[in-house]
């Protein structure tokens, strides 16, 4: 597993939020944004119990670490941290942590939704949602989109 | 021989998480027939593929030695 000090990590652990903000801080900094993301019981009706992650993870980081080259090109003044967890997270646990600095709030809103919906897009990560009466990869079936 | 890797629901389908299979140069394309000519069930329709970790074509070139993953469509964040 990848260390704490590393601006794109995949880890097995706890996310710890404050050290992914600290991460990015800067004395240029005017703002930092920080996404949390976390596992929601109710989705579209149905009770999750639990969920599991799973990554491809060498191409996974290489595909965070890229976002982050993305965002420096589109919003050069910014500094990006982003950390995704994977394996068995309870309801309420946080999945992903995305953390950007810039002077201005402005910037620091965008590049951060840029990475979620790049995440979304291009990082090899895969959530497996287990309820009382089964379990699906979510992503597999078109039944998915509609989680979205 | 190339290494396929296998993730998420396929990788449950095909009940191992990589597989080997014999050639010393060959397409995209022609790993995933092999695959479905090995598991004819699965379905490979949503499944794009990455070689060597990048997101790959199936008339991209492959040689021995090269990693193919096969990705289901992701649900990360």
């Amino acid at each position: 597993m990848k260390s704490h000090n590393e601006l794109f990590s995949i880890i097995d652990t706890r996310i710890v939020v404050e050290e992914i903000i600290q991460q990015v801080k800067s004395v240029n900094a005017g703002a930092v944004t920080v996404f949390i993301g976390t596992v929601r019981e109710l989705t579209n009706g149905k009770r999750t119990l639990y969920l599991e992650y799973q990554a491809y993870e060498s191409m996974a980081l290489k595909k965070l670490t890229e976002i982050g080259e993305e965002i420096k090109r589109k919003w050069p003044a910014t500094n990006v941290a982003i950390t995704h967890r994977i394996g068995k997270l309870e309801i309420s646990d946080i999945a992903v942590v995305i953390a950007v600095s810039s002077p201005h709030r402005r910037e620091a809103y965008e590049a951060n939704e840029y990475a979620i919906e790049r995440i979304k897009e291009i990082v090899p990560i895969w959530k497996k949602e287990f309820w009382d009466d089964g379990s699906k990869w979510i992503g597999n079936q078109l039944q998915t989109n509609s989680y979205e | 021989m190339i290494k396929i890797l296998l993730f998420a629901g396929l990788q449950e389908e095909i009940g191992a998480d990589s597989l080997m299979m014999d050639c010393t140069e060959c397409t995209v394309l022609e790993v995933k027939k092999y695959v479905l000519t090995k598991f004819p069930l699965v379905d490979l329709q949503q499944v794009i593929t990455a070689v060597n970790e990048e997101f790959s074509q199936e008339e991209d070139k492959v040689i021995s030695g090269d990693v193919v993953a096969f990705l289901p469509p992701v649900s990360g964040g």
